[in-house]
């Protein structure tokens, strides 16, 4: 790609209706078609049953996924489920969002003789789906009424796993959270094709199902109500409040057209009836090297812009989207450009016209400018270098370490009446299904606390 | 490509396989379609009296299936020839003629009277077939009627039916044995004294394939109510090895020509119940699941492993592993051997470790140096091969037998050079002297 010096090399060309229905309607279906029966069974089959299987060890979450597999095989979905779920109440969601590649799958062993693993991932979503389609008889039940009550703030996946724990130990649970919809990043922050057929609300409205739990939308936490007020009014509180900053690039970020945050971008996507109605650029450049850009850029593809392009200041091993998430941007028709930082954002009257790099490399370690740089020609520049938590609303009440919650294993923080979890807290790979876990931790905290 | 012509009885086959009395061989246009495949010979669907007998017309057949649907037994209750006798005699008289190098056997079941087996044989005879089957071993529907197994139950009903079928034909006769009996070698004996030339087994075991869950029914079943069938297929074949090898080594048996049947899917089963003693195999199954054409690669299978091992001809493999097999009695006390876990194809899957811990001698590590690890520990390995049998991978745990002199850490003893038997071993109060 050659490099325009002026900004005004090429015209602006951000539209919608850029496909036809039918090419939006494929390009949004499923990513992975799930498993037939006969599929099912087969890959099912392909399980060793491993002893102290070291999947389940893999999983954040401790699936018992050799048992949930067995029960595939003999034809026990209800069984199946429950081996899922009760470890992982968003094993649903889970199955689809969960990087495999470098969890579950990656601890397989088949992987040793034969460097195909079992596709943990696919039948989990087999025994899910099956089971959601026809739940029958609950599967969880609620204890006895505790008669306290506990607040989660952020329906995110580590609140509502930390929800449905607490609702299934007979407390009631209050769950508040800023957006419209429940799910948090369920529910805006995934590429569509990953999780279609509204099925983060459908799996919310399953979790529900289990009664004691009301969701309050539209309530933001320092906005609508305090830290302080929850703590005085309930007997716990849960944080999962995720990140809702997105960080800089760091670079002055001119008020043009076409230059915005991946995030928005995907929420965006999620929320919309008609994807002929959404706008993509013709040049879309995407900068960052997580899971966020390669969402971004590849659904902007599917939006038809005819040139996408990650671009991420370090090689491919330092991406944190997984080498499985790289390939798939690139078979999607992504260029993924390494060693480039942004430096100077090109816009005209109409809005971004591109982007100039600056070339990097590792120079004892670190990472530095080469003093060469190039520019790409975009109408959009979407920024995906990550996202940051946002303190303020905690006020001086919970200690933070490196910008986010601190708290022990259990999820306890500096507060002795507030636990925390999900990508808020500090220390975890911002994983959904990490994010399960610290909520279904805290639950069990949470209940050891008010019990003593 | 090896010489598979094989001479059983003095019928001349270009090959060893031979389709069994069973659906596939049910009428000419079967049979041709089989003799074009390639099959060497075929023992013709049993034909009994007129009136013709009547199947039902619902399932008759079951299976046994893997996850991936692959069949791993099969069972019938299809009865005899459903047509009548002359037009199946008909058939057999015009395939013979026009397929003059390939066995055509012909299967019979009339009622256990002299004068119905002397009615039939002549007819029989006059077809220019090569033999006769007589099938003692149906195990659904015929033996109700005093046929079949119920036949083959009685060793003195198969003595005298013989006797009467080398009374009144000149045919070989071979005896097809039901495996729904204590012990097979009695029936063998009988048909031995009655004078047949061979006998042939297993014919199927009696079997229900399952249970519909949901309406309570046995499968298969012809509306509410099913009937037990004959199983076949590959799960019968370690019984059908067994049972031939019990007939090859019997020395009241030994060198009866034996066709073996029962799980034959590959040139491998063949070869096995060829080096058990059996002279032909038969087989039914794998022709049902896959077609006829699996014939041809039984051959070639069979072809190769003859010229790598420098067999040129079937014959003279037939028997080879039967030294090999011995009353339990007779075996070496003094035999020691070990697992041992190929570390660099070990896949960690510890399912050696779970079942040996579980169920067996506690004698496989899980861990070393606190790191998953799966070693035999061969204080505690009794050699049973358990692990062998249930590691994915194949040739990763292997048996080794320890050398004479060696000190086996389970007992802590050096293992003795001499063969010593349970006959003589100081535990036994029956002991004799060694």
């Amino acid at each position: 790609m050659t490099a325009p010096d002026t900004a005004t090399a090429a015209p602006t060309d951000i539209r919608s209706g850029r496909l036809h229905a039918e090419q939006y309607q494929r390009n949004f279906c499923d990513a992975h078609a799930p498993l037939s029966l006969a599929q099912a069974r087969i890959e099912a089959d392909r399980c060793y049953y491993c002893f102290d299987a070291p999947c389940q060890t893999a999983c954040p979450t401790g699936i018992d996924i050799a048992s949930f597999i067995q029960r595939i095989a003999d034809d026990n979905i209800r069984g199946s489920a429950h081996a899922i779920l009760s470890a992982n109440p968003l094993g649903g969601m889970c199955a689809r969002v969960c990087p495999t590649e470098v969890l579950c799958e990656q601890a397989c062993v088949r992987n040793s003789n034969e460097d195909k693993p079992v596709e943990i991932g696919l039948l989990q979503r087999y025994a899910t789906d099956a089971y959601f389609a026809k739940p029958g008889a609950p599967l969880f039940t609620r204890a006895k009424a505790s008669g306290r009550t506990v607040v989660v703030v952020g329906a995110g996946p580590a609140g509502l796993a930390c929800a449905h724990g607490l609702a299934r130990l007979g407390h009631a649970v209050v769950v508040l959270d800023a957006n419209a919809k429940p799910g948090g990043l369920n529910e805006y922050g995934l590429a569509t094709y990953k999780t279609v057929d509204n099925f983060a609300q459908r799996e919310i409205e399953w979790l529900l199902s289990i009664g004691g739990i009301e969701i309050r939308t539209d309530t933001t936490l320092g906005k609508n109500v305090t830290l302080d007020q929850l703590i005085a009014k309930y007997d716990a509180v849960f944080l999962g409040l995720g990140l809702s900053g997105v960080n800089d690039i760091g670079i002055a970020e001119p008020a043009a057209p076409g230059l915005r945050n991946a995030v928005e971008f995907i929420a965006e996507l999620r929320q919309v009836d008609d994807y002929a109605t959404l706008p993509v650029g013709r040049r879309v450049v995407v900068i960052g090297g997580g899971m966020t850009a390669v969402d971004a850029a590849v659904q902007s593809r599917k939006l038809g812009a005819e040139q996408v392009t990650i671009v991420y200041r370090r090689g491919p091993g330092g991406m944190s989207a997984s080498a499985y998430e790289q390939d798939w941007a690139q078979k999607n028709g992504v260029t993924i450009r390494h060693w480039a930082a942004p430096c100077e954002v090109l816009a005209g009257v109409q809005g971004v016209t591109g982007i100039r790099f600056a070339v990097t490399a590792l120079n004892d370690g670190k990472l530095v400018e080469t003093g060469e740089t190039f520019a790409l020609e975009a109408d959009t520049v979407l920024k995906a270098i990550g996202q940051s938590f946002v303190a303020q609303p905690l006020g001086a009440k919970i200690e933070l370490q490196s910008g986010r919650i601190a708290t022990d294993a259990s999820g306890a923080t500096s507060h002795p009446k507030v636990w925390a979890g999900g990508d808020c807290r500090v220390g975890g790979r911002d994983l959904t299904v990490e994010a399960v876990e610290h909520g279904k931790v805290a639950a069990l905290a949470i209940d050891a606390a008010l019990q003593a | 490509m090896a010489n598979l012509t094989t001479e059983f009885l003095g019928i001349k086959s270009p090959n060893p396989f031979w389709l069994a009395s069973a659906p596939p061989t049910d009428k000419e246009y079967n049979v041709v379609r089989a003799f074009e495949a390639g099959w060497g010979g075929v023992v013709w669907k049993t034909l009994g009296e007129d009136p013709h007998i009547v199947n039902v017309y619902g399932p008759r057949y079951g299976t046994l299936l893997g996850n991936d649907r692959r069949v791993i037994g099969f069972n019938n209750i299809e009865l005899i020839s459903d047509r009548p006798l002359q037009t199946n005699l008909d058939e057999i008289r015009r395939v013979k003629r026009a397929w003059p190098n390939r066995a055509v056997v012909v299967s019979l079941m009339v009622p256990c009277e002299e004068a119905a087996w002397q009615r039939i044989l002549p007819m029989v005879e006059d077809t220019g077939c090569d033999g006769i089957e007589l099938n003692f071993g149906c195990p659904h529907g015929m033996s109700e009627r005093g046929m079949g197994s119920s036949v083959g139950q009685v060793p003195e009903y198969i003595e005298m039916v013989a006797r009467w079928c080398k009374t009144y034909s000149q045919l070989p006769v071979i005896v097809k044995l039901t495996p729904n009996i204590t012990d097979i070698r009695y029936p063998a004996r009988a048909a031995k004294a009655g004078g047949a030339d061979a006998v042939s087994l297993i014919n199927t075991i009696n079997s229900i394939m399952g249970v519909n869950l949901q309406t309570m029914t046995m499968s298969p079943s012809v509306g509410k109510q099913g009937s037990h069938g004959g199983y076949c297929g590959t799960a019968v074949r370690p019984i059908a090895l067994n049972m031939v090898a019990e007939i090859a080594r019997d020395p009241q048996t030994a060198g009866l020509p034996i066709s073996g049947i029962g799980g034959v899917h590959t040139w491998h089963d063949a070869a096995e119940f060829i080096a058990l003693g059996a002279g032909t195999v038969q087989v039914c199954t794998a022709a049902m699941v896959y077609g006829f054409r699996i014939v041809q690669d039984m051959c070639d299978g069979l072809s190769n492993f003859m010229d790598e091992q420098g067999y040129t001809s079937v014959s003279q493999m037939v028997g080879k592993a039967v030294p090999s097999i011995t009353g339990w009695s007779n075996l070496n006390m003094n035999h020691i051997e070990k697992a041992v876990i190929n570390q660099d194809s070990c896949i960690q899957c510890g399912r050696c470790h779970v079942v040996c811990e579980d169920t067996s001698h506690q004698a496989i590590t899980a861990t070393k140096d606190g790191k998953r690890h799966f070693e035999i520990k061969e204080d505690e390995c009794v050699g049973c091969n358990l692990c062998v049998s249930v590691c994915p991978v194949p040739e990763t745990i292997t048996m080794r037998t320890l050398a004479p002199g060696e000190i086996d850490k389970r007992s802590g003893k050096p293992v003795p050079a001499n063969y010593a038997n349970w006959t003589t071993h100081p535990n036994n109060p029956m002991r004799v002297a060694a």
